[in-house]
């Protein structure tokens, strides 16, 4: 069952320049991108800094308005994208995040109790003691004590801080939780627990994820499909274990073989693929393919024509002029 | 027989490093002796470092305000300099009962009497001079000199002919720090004085900080056209200079106002000019918090524009908004007095410090009587003060920075 279609979704950042702010192009952040979760489905976003992943996470939950697209969400089937601030808010319950970063997301000034009860104070959910009694409750389901309720967020680590983002996110009961980079922040040690509570609480509270990461060994984990991210545009979509095992596009290709192998002798005999230069100016992306310049299998069609997202067997999806010919290396 | 022995030291260390970060170290160290049968004493040496600045030491459980009243308290300056405005503020607030004679209390027949010296003997207790006066035959104006044969002892608890109480004053005449030209006591003026400078500076910069903060807020929190209007506004005021400025508002006060109206009229005319900086602290506090991550969770979460400027923005304006206040009181302080100097202040019979600087002006005055300068020393004392306290909170009010 289909909890969120996301069709085409665009952000363009204008780029102004001069005292009138004339708009002289744009940064396409994300430049049309579609995608679905299932309920109960964790959809894995990878890519590397500055593809567009965190801005796309965000656009969802109408944090930043998007440029166009829509959001189709939940059994009404409404267009989140063409709602009004009013008209969004009962949607705002039922989708919340987790932000990357566990010192920022947090406000110094507030105890965990004002931070987690939050989101039921403004939403008028809950009051007096019961928000309380929600507030340890919430606190204990993501492994804090009822006594940390008083504390601020200072006096904590940065996995429990994490922990404490968490049970905000969980404080309104939501669907679907947008998890920017939750656990990059962390300690390796730490990542693990924290991926593990994400686990536990899905099924615990029948939550959908999207999962977003830089790191494609952290998605493994905890995703069922992943989507591969590169300048704003998915180039590959299909399910994690297909993914991880025969990849479909060249980046992706990439990526996994960044991933370190728990087995040495592995590790040493596999080859490594070093991606030159950096990511595109988002600005001025290059034409045809946006990856051919650091692709070695680039050929001249990748330097002229952009590849669209196309469906090359059941729920994979890539966006690669020669993904029937390749022969990719997984894990 | 056991004997124990606790010898408890505590050593503090203080580093100033200039102006930014004052951190402090508590060692603690004891030495526990103690004494056997045997007489074998064991020595324990416990030696513990305990930082200051560990958030860790409080257990998490200490609110920001009494974080940065733990840090505020080690500051040694600042902590003086607090004190010693408190003092400064309780005196001029009791001033009716602190100061020896009333601030308009005339005596024509002693004029510009030179600042007593007052005495100390068993059997009198504290006690000034005697007065006798001359006429200088150049002048022909009345000077004053001891006279040893007279002691007027200070009383304390003094009920004056109108059956007002004094913390001490005296029958004969008594001035410490001298008369002016109208035969008032100075000391007396200045305290009287004090109510009109220092509270002025605090009612100025409490209108400065509603109106700073309120349209900082909105410059920042709304951006666009607002934020470019409410800047440029700011630019222009600020790009007037203030003595003209105060000059010319301050002439425009009617005349025929009362001493309170023109008080606060003075203040208002000071508040209009200083809230310019800081409203810009707090644009940009306010620009910076608008895209942090908890504004975007409460955001996400469905708080309105309310919520998030009262709960997220304006708490963490707070600390800068103290400091820039007490920055600004001095500067408030020193309006006044070069407003009341001028002339344009604060119209006598009402007395201020800077009215009373007035009638130090000339040079001829200042040459015969140099005592009518003294007022200077409390808005010196009163603006180092504020300056320090100022710094101390500012170094205590990021508990987080470290």
């Amino acid at each position: 069952m289909k909890l969120l279609q996301v069709n085409d979704l665009r952000k363009y950042f204008p780029i102004q320049k001069g005292i009138l702010q004339r708009t002289v192009g744009y940064v396409k952040a994300v430049d049309g991108i579609s995608f679905d979760v299932q309920r109960g489905e964790t959809l894995g976003l990878v890519g590397e800094s500055g593809c567009g992943k965190t801005t796309a996470g965000r656009c969802l939950l109408r944090l930043i308005p998007p440029t166009s697209g829509s959001f189709i969400f939940g059994e009404e089937q409404v267009d989140l994208a063409k709602l009004t601030h009013r008209e969004m808010q009962p949607f705002r319950k039922r989708m919340q995040m987790i932000f990357q970063d566990p010192h920022a997301s947090l406000n110094p000034r507030m105890t965990v109790a004002d931070i987690v009860g939050e989101p039921m104070r403004v939403n008028r959910t809950e009051k007096g003691t019961a928000l309380q009694d929600r507030i340890v409750e919430l606190l204990e389901s993501v492994g804090l004590k009822s006594q940390d309720m008083r504390r601020y967020p200072h006096a904590f680590s940065g996995g429990q801080r994490q922990r404490i983002g968490i049970a905000r996110a969980l404080a309104l009961q939501p669907e679907l939780i947008v998890a920017d980079e939750p656990v990059s922040a962390l300690d390796v040690s730490v990542q693990a627990q924290i991926l593990n509570l994400l686990a536990e609480l899905r099924e615990e509270f029948n939550l959908s994820y999207i999962f977003i990461a830089h790191d494609l060994s952290v998605v493994e984990h905890i995703s069922d499909r992943v989507a591969v991210m590169y300048l704003g545009k998915i180039v590959e979509i299909s399910d994690a274990e297909t993914l991880y095992q025969s990849p479909k596009h060249p980046y992706t290709e990439a990526l996994i073989s960044a991933v370190p192998l728990p087995d040495p002798n592995a590790q040493r005999k596999r080859e490594h693929i070093r991606l030159e230069g950096d990511v595109p100016d988002p600005s001025q992306p290059p034409t045809g393919c946006y990856f051919h310049p650091r692709c070695r299998y680039a050929t001249d069609i990748c330097k002229q024509e952009t590849p669209e997202l196309q469906e090359v067997s059941q729920g994979v999806q890539v966006a690669c002029h020669h993904s029937d010919t390749l022969e990719l290396q997984g894990v | 027989m056991d004997l124990t022995l606790e010898v408890p030291l505590r050593l503090s260390v203080f580093h100033f490093v200039s102006g930014y970060g004052c951190s402090l170290f508590f060692i603690k160290i004891g030495a526990k002796i103690q004494y056997f049968k045997n007489m074998n004493p064991t020595i324990e040496i416990t030696a513990e470092v305990e930082d200051a600045n560990d958030p860790w030491a409080d257990g998490g459980q200490l609110s920001y305000r009494q974080l940065i009243w733990r840090r505020f308290r080690k500051n040694r300056m600042g902590v003086i300099a607090g004190a010693l405005l408190l003092l400064f503020y309780i005196l001029a607030i009791g001033a009716d009962f602190f100061a020896p004679y009333h601030y308009n209390e005339i005596n024509m027949r002693l004029r510009h009497v030179p600042p007593q010296r007052l005495h100390f003997s068993v059997e009198d207790g504290f006690y000034v001079h005697g007065l006798k006066s001359v006429r200088n035959p150049e002048s022909l104006e009345l000077e004053f000199t001891k006279n040893l044969a007279q002691r007027h002892p200070v009383e304390f608890f003094f009920k004056d002919a109108e059956g007002r109480r004094h913390l001490f004053s005296s029958t004969g005449p008594m001035f410490l720090l001298g008369t002016d030209r109208m035969g008032r006591d100075l000391l007396s003026r200045i305290m009287y004085g004090a109510r009109v400078s220092m509270t002025l500076g605090l009612v100025g910069v409490f209108l400065s900080i509603v109106l700073g903060s309120i349209l900082g807020t909105i410059s920042g929190y709304w951006g666009g056209w607002v934020d470019n209007l409410i800047q440029r506004i700011i630019e222009v005021l600020s790009a007037f200079p203030d003595i003209p400025l105060w000059m010319a508002l301050g002439a425009a006060l009617p005349p025929g106002w009362s001493s309170i109206q023109i008080y606060f009229g003075i203040t208002i005319i000071l508040s209009i000019i200083r809230w310019g900086g800081l409203a810009r602290q707090v644009r940009g506090k306010v620009l910076a918090y608008r895209e942090s991550d908890f504004v975007m969770a409460a955001r996400a979460a469905g708080a309105g524009h309310w919520h998030i400027i009262t709960k997220h923005l304006l708490p963490g304006c707070y600390s800068h908004i103290i400091v820039i206040a007490t920055l600004a009181i001095p500067g408030m302080i020193l309006g006044e007095t070069a407003l009341s100097f001028l002339g344009l202040g604060i119209r006598p019979p009402m007395t201020s410090w800077g009215v009373l600087l007035e009638e130090a002006q000339r040079v001829t005055v200042l040459l015969h009587y140099p005592w009518l300068i003294f007022p200077a020393v409390p808005v010196l004392v009163v603006v180092i003060a504020f300056n320090f306290l100022g710094d101390a909170l500012r170094d205590a009010a990021d508990p987080y920075s470290d």
